[in-house]
């Protein structure tokens, strides 16, 4: 398999995956947040029955929708670009990964597609419990589809619950439950929709400023405001805690990631937090440059250790810790690894070769291959050095999501005092940092997916399966094609979708037009 | 309980259960079908708009039952889904594009500001409509024809053919499947619209006589292509797993045995048909709207019968026409013991979500749509 490998190719269905993925995230927090919103406005509705509640819930359900109908547009390409672009990643861990996927339609979609109707078509056909009922099943399935999905992914980042089959040459479940209570798993899912949560209600939000600077619908966006304020100050303190908890699994199962999180390259006891810095664009693992051209820690001594192993005073590795070994922190370096990892492969081989012509001679090969096949991933590497992500991406990445996840309690704070207090009209700075609010939120999110994907490369699945043998059997120019395809079609479909969603505000709710 | 089933039954548990999605689906492109009756049985705004307002209350079923067909198989079959999904590249892409361009149209449609215009969304309507059912069609036909590709002893796929999937296109069988099924997908969307849409306002006469008109007319022309597909099926060639060794070797009038051999299907086969003739019987002749409930059973029955054939018994699903031997069955292709357990529990929520389905389809169905609904409020409607 290695004399075939088209880096090219796997480049460009890497890029492929990513523009997916990147589209597929502008509509899918919106959804995720918004169908909760949308929950609340119609359950206050029900419970007041002020009519005022039912044209605000019908409005951002208009935008709901229209968000809604292009994430499950990207959505489809994103599910079976597996089959298409990493047809081998599909067969070696299929037995594991489909069934998420599998149970994600039957538990998550159909309840979307469902009630996704009926919240919108059953206004006058259901009654008013039923329809309030739907809304919030359309809410639920949502964010069900994100579990499972992101269950999935959490077990891409730290595989669990399943071992090697020499005999079929894949990966095979042993545990379902270890693979859906798998802590990164728990911490993946819930990091990912409370920060949605905050998108949304940022969302709702800069709708609202602008009605405000505008002077229409001000009871409208004032009362939107006060309930996307609380909703986004509460999903606030769940992301810090499951932001935390995320770092902290790192530490235990990607350490790579987060020495580059952290520009991290020689690893020592009481690590301080880089609160920012400029990495050197050209460190190479194992040279002298220096890592930095300028820091700045956070003035917390050890904050890093105490991050990564609750302990101020602990050791954190570093990048080169990882790729070169430390015998003193009895870290075996990924150089080692390789060669345990080829000699597995070399031994899987040899089983194979033999399994139909010497009984003997395969049950040796095979126990050869037992005793180094926890690094069968490795045996696919060419050099050590590949094994260390982008340092710069990830670096500034992570910067820019927990900079601007620190400012975002803040400003929920602010919009939920002064919209209580009905004094927004008259804080301009305020109405316009709301609207910029949802940019910031926007930018925060997409480099959170950043540091979590680009930071585990260059594995498909940590430790077991790299992007390079994870790949389908494509040239780069087919790839290359689609990219391109996909790119114009999402972007023409993306243009539509905010020429519709800003003529809609423009239009805003129906109570006052008449 | 289900953990002590022995493998076989299990991998034939599953075929059966991706087997009903798949016909599931086949009756749920009565969406697409509907789609193509745009600007020829539905010409002026208002009967586009009856038309588009009832499809547009289900699209998301049919295209959902497509996603969980294709979990349903990476969950149960994950090599077909590495070989097939990463070997017919381009066929799939092709598929795939269509959809894509589907999930936004009926949403953005009628909204101002749109970018590309009413017009252009009803094209990607028709398009997926027509183009997208064909291409699957293609696709189930490579079930029976086969397809050129080889496996390594890793698994790993190679297509051999510059086309990567779309050579399908370039055999009779798998071209009259195809547009066999998109006739199919028009008169069940026709049959669906006359069940969905009131008809009591004096404007939509001529859409409810146009609908039944082309109910005729597409079944009338699906007729050549289903015997064209019949008579290949019983007399093509198949490619047959030998139990005890695993080897696969072309076998003639393999799927006639098979017919014969399980005479279940041969029954399930005839009652579909017989099922679809009497709901054409009842929709054109007899003023009935509800044939697209016998016409929506009858192509589910049809459409086990093709998904039985192709992979009981001891016959490849999926067959290498370069290699016979990197053909794929469904005890090669398939999960482990472990995963298909685990997935076994999982199905069985299946009636579960059918049943809600089905309530909320009929609550939201009892009152037709009607001319007031769509003309009314111009934004809350497609």
């Amino acid at each position: 398999m290695l004399e075939q490998l088209d880096l090219s190719m796997v480049n460009w269905a890497r890029a492929q995956f990513a523009m997916t993925a990147m589209f597929h995230w502008i509509f899918v927090p919106l959804t995720l947040g918004l169908s909760f919103l949308v929950a609340f406005f119609e359950t206050y509705y029900v419970k007041t029955g002020d009519e005022k509640w039912k044209e605000i819930t019908k409005f951002w359900m208009k935008l709901f929708g229209i968000n809604f109908a292009i994430g499950v547009a990207t959505g489809i390409i994103l599910e079976f670009e597996f089959g298409t672009n990493w047809s081998n990643y599909s067969w070696m861990v299929g037995d594991i990964f489909g069934a998420p996927l599998a149970i994600e339609g039957i538990f998550a979609f159909f309840i979307e597609a469902t009630f996704f109707a009926v919240m919108f078509f059953g206004w006058d056909r259901i009654s008013k419990g039923m329809h309030l009922f739907s809304t919030w099943m359309v809410a639920i399935g949502s964010n069900l589809s994100a579990v499972w999905i992101l269950v999935a992914n959490g077990w891409m980042q730290h595989p669990v619950g399943m071992s090697f089959n020499p005999d079929t040459v894949r990966f095979e479940m042993h545990n379902f439950f270890e693979l859906i209570s798998s802590p990164v798993a728990v911490s993946k899912f819930s990091h990912a929709t409370t920060s949605s949560f905050q998108l949304a209600s940022f969302f709702v939000i800069a709708v609202s400023c602008w009605f405000l600077m505008q002077k229409r619908h001000a009871e409208m966006a004032r009362k939107s405001i006060v309930v996307a304020s609380v909703f986004g100050l509460l999903a606030s303190g769940l992301v810090f805690i499951t932001g935390d908890d995320a770092a902290h699994s790192d530490a235990q199962v990607q350490p790579m990631k987060l020495a580059a999180m952290e520009g991290l390259y020689e690893g020592h006891s009481k690590v301080n937090l880089v609160a920012m810095g400029v990495p050197t664009g050209t460190k190479k693992p194992g040279d002298n440059q220096p890592a930095f051209l300028f820091k700045m820690d956070v003035p917390v001594p050890g904050m890093l250790s105490f991050l990564a192993n609750r302990d101020f005073g602990s050791f954190v590795p570093g990048i080169n810790d990882l790729v070169y070994g430390n015998r003193e922190q009895q870290i075996i370096g990924v150089a080692d690894r390789m060669k345990s990892g080829k000699a597995a492969l070399a031994a899987l081989t040899r089983y194979k070769e033999e399994k139909n012509r010497d009984p003997q001679a395969a049950s040796l090969a095979l126990a050869d291959f037992e005793k180094v096949k926890d690094d069968l991933g490795y045996g696919y590497l060419v050099e050590p050095e590949q094994a260390v992500p982008s340092v710069p991406l990830t670096f500034y990445a992570f910067r820019v999501m927990v900079i601007l996840g620190s400012l975002f309690p803040i400003i929920f704070l602010l919009f939920l005092v002064y919209a209580v207090k009905n004094s927004l009209t008259e804080k301009t700075w305020l109405l316009r940092l709301g609207i910029a609010s949802v940019f910031l939120a926007y930018l925060a999110s997409q480099a959170g997916w950043v540091v979590a994907e680009v930071g585990r490369q260059p594995w498909a699945i940590q430790g077991l399966l790299p992007v390079t043998v994870a790949r389908s059997n494509l040239t780069a120019g087919t790839v290359q094609s689609t990219f391109v395809m996909f790119l114009v079609l999402f972007t023409v479909l993306l243009v539509a979708e905010l020429k519709i969603m800003l003529k809609q505000i423009t239009i805003g709710p129906k109570e006052e037009r008449s | 309980m289900i953990g002590s089933l022995p493998q076989e039954l299990l991998q034939q548990i599953w075929w059966l259960i991706a087997s009903v999605v798949g016909s599931l689906f086949l009756f749920l492109t009565f969406v697409q079908g509907g789609q193509t009756l745009l600007g020829s049985v539905a010409v002026t705004d208002l009967e586009k708009r009856l038309v588009l307002n009832s499809l547009g209350r289900k699209w998301e079923l049919t295209f959902t039952t497509l996603v969980l067909f294709g979990g349903a198989l990476f969950a149960a079959f994950p090599l077909f889904y590495a070989t097939s999904f990463g070997g017919a590249y381009w066929a799939w892409i092709a598929i795939l594009f269509t959809f894509v361009i589907q999930a936004v149209s009926y949403e953005y449609r009628k909204k101002p500001d749109n970018l590309l215009g009413s017009a252009v969304y009803e094209i990607f309507l028709v398009i997926n409509g027509s183009l997208g059912i064909f291409l699957i069609g293609a696709a189930v036909g490579t079930f029976f024809t086969g397809a050129s590709f080889s496996l390594n002893e890793f698994n790993s796929v190679t297509w051999h053919g510059p086309l990567r999937g779309l050579e399908a296109a370039n055999s009779l069988f798998n071209i009259s499947l195809g547009i066999f099924l998109v006739f199919v997908a028009r008169v069940l969307g026709g049959q669906y619209l006359l069940n969905s849409i009131d008809f009591s306002a004096v404007e939509t006469s001529r859409l409810e006589a146009n609908l039944r008109r082309s109910v005729l007319r597409n079944f009338i022309l699906l007729l050549p292509f289903l015997l064209v597909v019949l008579l290949r099926l019983i007399t093509m060639s198949g490619y047959a797993v030998d139990p005890a060794t695993g080897m696969v070797a072309l076998e003639k009038g393999k799927y006639l045995a098979n017919l014969l051999a399980m005479p279940q299907y041969l029954l399930l086969l005839l009652v579909g048909l017989v099922l679809v003739i009497w709901s054409v019987v009842l929709t054109v002749f007899k003023g009935s709207r509800k044939g697209i409930w016998l016409a929506g059973l009858g192509t589910v029955l049809v459409g086990l019968t093709v998904f039985g054939l192709a992979g009981y018994n001891n016959t490849a699903f999926y067959p290498s026409t370069y290699d016979p031997q990197s053909s794929l069955t469904i005890y090669n292709a398939s999960s482990s013991h472990y995963t298909l357990t685990a997935m076994t529990y999982v199905a069985l929520a299946v009636p579960f979500v059918l049943a809600y389905i089905a309530y909320f389809w009929n609550r939201m169905d009892a009152t037709k749509l009607s001319v007031g609904e769509v003309a009314g409020q111009e934004e809350e409607v497609y």
